[in-house]
């Protein structure tokens, strides 16, 4: 025994390391309990002691917005200049989906559809680079060209020189349309006949599917039509497309950098972690106080919200790339550029492909949410709808989102696969080869001319419509009959649970003092990952308690979390293994959690406020659906990855299917699902901030109040918040799981 | 062998680790066994010289982790040695700029891989293009190259075909006629076959003697088949642990290994292909006797054993020259066939 040194250190470093983990967490509890009634601070955070960063982060907002100069221009002018140069591919897009606009207005597309021809022609007949030279001399002509009446244009937006009129300086790139404008009168050109979008996406998925998907895509893209919504899907529609590319290629960019530079990798890998774990709201604040509400703030909230998945698949692509064809590019001779774009690019074609699958569905979700800062479309309607309960439109608008995820994901998906699956193809000719593409621009050019004379084509006029209006009101009375006769039966379930369990429970988690889940959870980073975790868990803990200064609000989200959290564990784990063990079972269930991933996470609060109204429980119910996906994936497929020598060794050891399962295969997968588990958290935090549309009082809550006052600080701080519970929780568990595995022998 | 050097490598040391510049540095230049292992490095080529010669098949051999794969690397310069000198005919390999590599891998060095390195989004015929794409050469002159290429390894009428169409064999042919459609002067092949089944091997390394009959290449070699090398090799080197233990021809090593490593290499080797009558024969003094029934100095005891064993007295062996050099016994011969050791 060690008798010469029996100071306190002695005896903390023996309880540190020789101690069982619960027996810790215990004692550093009870000792931080004791001390919190001796000294008010560690019970609670006296609220003039915590560090003003919220108004430091407004007062930053507010200067950045009213004073801040690049000496030659304001941030305003900046931000302002931004906010124009993005709005103009989105009035493009939005005047060919749904405005319609007069010629010379179209011109811009027009010049874009010509390069984008010749980039495709010049593609084909000698390479990509050349390609790309002349659809950057085209474009970069145009440019040139206009960029008189641009300039003139941005200055007017700026509101320098108001009294400007800048069509009064065409260029020659602009001399067509005015010629096109002057024949037809100055009337009006229709946007794109909804009909040509339909079969349009239809031929599309027969090109990428078959047959059964284009008749999946156009039932599903015909629904938006007939029940009158066309219009509200066009402008969700142009907000993806428009921000797609840039996410997209700000993503690739970004990716590519990564792994080209140690340096960049360093800055750029904790700010996605940060990013990933910061749900789409918090992204909406400080958007709004820079650029304002409407249209082009949701697309630049979207854009950087949809980015970061674009550089994690294209880091992964890169380095997942064999080292034999990187190799054999070296030796061909490539020069570091060709090496990127001939060989390393193409060869991860696939999981690109899939990063922008990804960037579109995230896209679409988030372009529902910014409905909340003004984005038009069918997330304001169905904000709408829900703000004021009328459940019948609200079901009609989330369907049409839901179906509109359904046919953006399977179409890129299908995409993918067909994309990269490279089978040769004996003597076509050119008309068999460009069938698709011909059958679209016959359809485009048929309703175009059909739409001069039929107005249905353009658009289903409305009293062409399969359900309008009357038939949402008649759906809201049924759901509302049907909700009126469950409730009798889900009043007392839920006030039994709220009063019964919920509401102690959140009681019980306001009432014990900061310091103690202070004390355990160094007491948990500590075993798990030494000084550094601990740094860093304790650093985001104090983050939330003195610089956010609103332990209370932090508390009701991480009541709210761990409630859904038990939940889905609950049902995710057992469905994860009931799949694992049958192979029809497992494909019902991948599907369903196909679907329910594809969704945007705003959708699932109208079950929830179905059911249940407003309330604590409807928000946990709102979560479930969401959060439960990771759970069952990853249960899943950590069974599905046990060595099957693993199990035949169980099997012929005896076991029986049970005991097969709680003493060999969930052993053995316990870290894989413990990493569903942390996913499980990260969408439950995400959802939750969601759900303070339906009135949880949390850090998400935080968040919507900050909204319409553009308090930034406020916003941003809770944001940050909520991203510091997910990551406490990620590093965590990330740091349980990979010692578990070591510890199996599995990296 | 009196021929012009092509390649010459000199200490080769290639060390992986955290910091091998540093490494290298505090040990002087030569770290100990323990060194590598206390500190956490590996030492995958250490202290490695020896030279290609012009026209020759330079087999390198060894286990995994031997460290040939890496010797191979570091000649291309996809890894960059940590030490050591490399000149390729007289210029220094190690000085050499990005660009001069990259004109040098353009125009004298083709390379094969064991999981061929094809790419996948790309068809035979412009996989096989690929080299010349990057230089810059027209479509259809590079084009037709390719074909010729294409044809050359017996895959014509597939030039449209993509990788994952065609047989773990097919695409090898592939990769071969990648790496000869810039004509290199150097032909590095990185256990090209080790992928493929047996049989469908045999019939590669057929082809690969074919091919080197016709074009006359340098060519080194990496496989860790010991009977492969010895079917096609002029020059074998052994590797252990990063180190080249032996390098000679495979008479040499099946006769005079260099240490036990070597030996257990060498001791399921197809004898009878290796060992000329030449080498195990009993020399004599004058040089004079009957050449009646007399076998080649030169020919494998394989050939001659029915021979030699059959005849109750020992066989007069014969020079090129007609003249007798030598006499082999049954003994003799029985203990080349069947090693060194007594049974």
């Amino acid at each position: 025994m060690d008798v010469s040194a029996p100071g306190r250190n002695g005896f903390a470093d023996r309880f540190l390391h020789r101690e069982s983990l619960p027996l810790q967490m215990l004692v550093a509890g009870v000792a931080a309990l004791v001390i919190s009634f001796a000294m008010d601070w560690t019970w609670v955070w006296p609220m003039e002691w915590a560090i003003p960063v919220k108004s430091w982060i407004s007062d930053l907002f507010r200067w950045l917005d009213k004073e801040a100069t690049f000496g030659l221009f304001t941030v305003k002018q900046a931000t302002r200049t931004i906010s124009w140069v993005l709005k103009q591919p989105l009035i493009w897009t939005e005047q060919l989906l749904w405005k319609g606009a007069k010629p010379y207005e179209f011109l811009p597309v027009m010049w874009i559809v010509i390069g984008a021809v010749a980039g495709i022609v010049t593609n084909r007949v000698r390479d990509l680079r050349f390609a790309m030279i002349v659809v950057a001399a085209i474009l970069g002509i145009v440019i040139i060209d206009s960029l008189p009446f641009v300039l003139l244009s941005l200055t007017k937006a700026l509101k320098i020189a108001p009294w400007m009129e800048p069509r009064a300086f065409i260029g020659i790139s602009q001399i067509p349309a005015h010629i096109l404008d002057a024949v037809m009168a100055s009337s009006k050109l229709k946007h794109i006949p909804w009909i040509a979008i339909v079969l349009g996406f239809g031929v599309f998925g027969h090109w990428v599917g078959g047959w059964r998907l284009a008749i999946i895509v156009v039932l599903c893209m015909s629904y938006l039509a007939v029940t009158g919504l066309w219009r509200d899907s066009m402008k969700t529609f142009s907000l993806v497309v428009v921000a797609v590319p840039f996410s997209a290629l700000v993503g690739l960019w970004l990716g590519v950098w990564v792994t080209r530079s140690k340096r960049a990798a360093r800055i750029i890998t904790p700010i996605f972690d940060l990013m990933q774990a910061t749900p789409h709201l918090a992204y909406l604040v400080p958007v709004v106080v820079m650029f304002g509400a409407g249209q082009v703030p949701a697309l630049i909230a979207t854009v950087i919200f949809a980015m970061p998945p674009m550089a994690r698949c294209t880091i992964l692509a890169i380095q997942t790339v064999p080292s034999d064809i990187v190799e054999s590019g070296r030796m061909s001779g490539c020069t570091p550029r060709q090496l990127l774009w001939k060989v390393i690019l193409p060869s991860s074609q696939k999981t690109l492909l899939l990063g922008l699958n990804q960037v579109i569905m995230q896209t679409l979700a988030m372009v529902v949410i910014a409905s909340l800062v003004g984005a038009q479309g069918l997330g304001h309607k169905l904000l709408f709808s829900l703000q004021q309960l009328k459940l019948g439109f609200a079901t009609m608008q989330g369907m049409a989102i839901v179906l509109m995820a359904v046919v953006l994901d399977r179409l890129t998906q299908a995409y993918a696969n067909r994309a990269s699956s490279y089978v040769h193809h004996d003597k076509m000719s050119f008309f068999q080869r460009h069938a698709h593409i011909g059958m679209i621009f016959l359809i485009l050019a048929i309703s175009i001319i059909a739409s001069l004379y039929l107005r249905d084509v353009s658009i289903l006029s409305r009293k062409h419509l399969l359900f309008d209006g009357k038939d949402a009101l008649e759906l809201d009375k049924v759901i509302k009959a049907v909700t009126f006769s469950l409730i009798d039966y889900i009043r007392p379930i839920r006030d039994f649970l709220t009063v019964y369990t919920l509401i102690p429970m959140r009681d019980f988690y306001h009432s014990v003092p900061w310091s103690v889940i202070a004390a355990v959870l160094a007491v948990v980073s500590y075993r798990l990952g030494g000084w550094t975790l601990t740094a860093l868990t304790e650093g985001l803990m104090l983050l939330i308690v003195v610089a956010i200064g609103n332990w209370a609000l932090a508390t009701t989200t991480f009541y709210f979390v761990s409630s859904a959290l038990v939940i889905c564990v609950a049902i995710g784990v057992p469905v994860g293994v009931w799949a694992a063990r049958s192979e029809r079972v497992a494909k019902v269930v991948m599907f369903g959690c196909d679907m329910l991933q594809t969704f945007p996470s705003f959708i699932y609060l109208l079950p929830a406020i179905m059911l249940f109204r407003v309330g604590e429980l409807a928000i946990i119910f709102a979560i479930i659906p969401y959060a439960t996906v990771p759970a069952i994936r990853y249960t899943y497929l950590g069974l599905k990855r046990i060595p099957a020598v693993t199990i035949e060794a169980a099997t012929t050891n005896g076991c029986t299917s049970w005991q097969r399962l709680w003493k060999v295969e969930l052993p053995v997968a316990i870290p894989e699902i413990m990493l569903g588990v942390n996913q499980t958290i990260m969408m439950a935090l995400a959802m939750t901030a969601i759900t303070a549309l339906i009135g949880g009082q949390d850090l998400g809550q935080e968040i919507y109040r900050a909204l319409p006052t553009s308090d930034a600080g406020r916003g941003v701080m809770a944001g940050l918040g909520i991203a510091s519970l997910g990551i406490i929780a990620d590093r965590l568990i990330g740091a349980w799981a990979s010692k578990r595995k070591a510890a199996l022998g599995m990296d | 062998m009196q021929q012009e050097i092509q390649i010459t490598c000199r200490n080769i040391w290639k060390v992986f680790g955290p910091n091998p510049e540093e490494f290298m540095e505090r040990h002087k230049g030569n770290p100990s066994p323990e060194a590598f292992k206390a500190e956490g490095y590996i030492g995958a080529v250490q202290d490695v010289s020896f030279d290609v010669y012009a026209g020759e098949i330079l087999i390198i051999m060894g286990l995994s982790g031997s460290g040939k794969s890496t010797i191979i690397r570091c000649i291309t310069r996809l890894n960059d040695p940590t030490r050591g000198q490399m000149e390729y005919e007289g210029k220094d390999l190690l000085r050499a700029t990005a660009q001069e590599l990259i004109e040098l891998r353009r125009h004298k060095m083709g390379m094969v891989f064991q999981n061929f390195g094809l790419l996948p989004h790309r068809d035979v015929l412009s996989n096989v293009a690929f080299p010349l794409e990057v230089q810059g050469i027209d479509l259809a002159t590079r084009n037709a190259r390719a074909k010729e290429m294409v044809d050359l390894v017996g895959l014509g009428g597939r030039e449209n075909y993509f990788p994952r169409e065609l047989s773990g064999g097919q695409q090898q042919r592939v990769g071969i006629a990648r790496s000869l459609a810039v004509e290199p002067d150097v032909w590095f092949l990185d256990e090209p076959f080790s992928a493929l089944d047996p049989l469908i091997r045999a019939e590669m390394q057929d082809e690969f003697i074919r091919l080197q009959r016709m074009l006359k290449k340098t060519i080194v070699f990496i496989t860790h088949d010991f009977e492969e090398a010895t079917k096609l090799a002029d020059r074998i080197g052994i590797m252990k642990d990063g180190r080249m233990v032996q390098l000679d021809t495979a008479e040499e090593l099946v006769l005079n290994p260099a240490d036990d490593y070597v030996a257990e290499f060498a001791r399921n080797a197809p004898r009878d292909r290796i060992v000329s009558v030449g080498a195990i024969m009993e020399k004599l003094q004058d040089e004079t006797g009957s050449t009646e029934n007399g076998i080649s100095a030169k020919a494998k005891i394989g050939e001659v054993a029915e021979q030699v064993l059959n005849s109750p007295a020992p066989v007069p062996v014969i020079g090129e020259e007609g003249n007798i050099l030598g006499m082999l016994s049954r003994e003799r011969i029985t203990k080349a066939l069947f090693g060194k050791e007594d049974r």
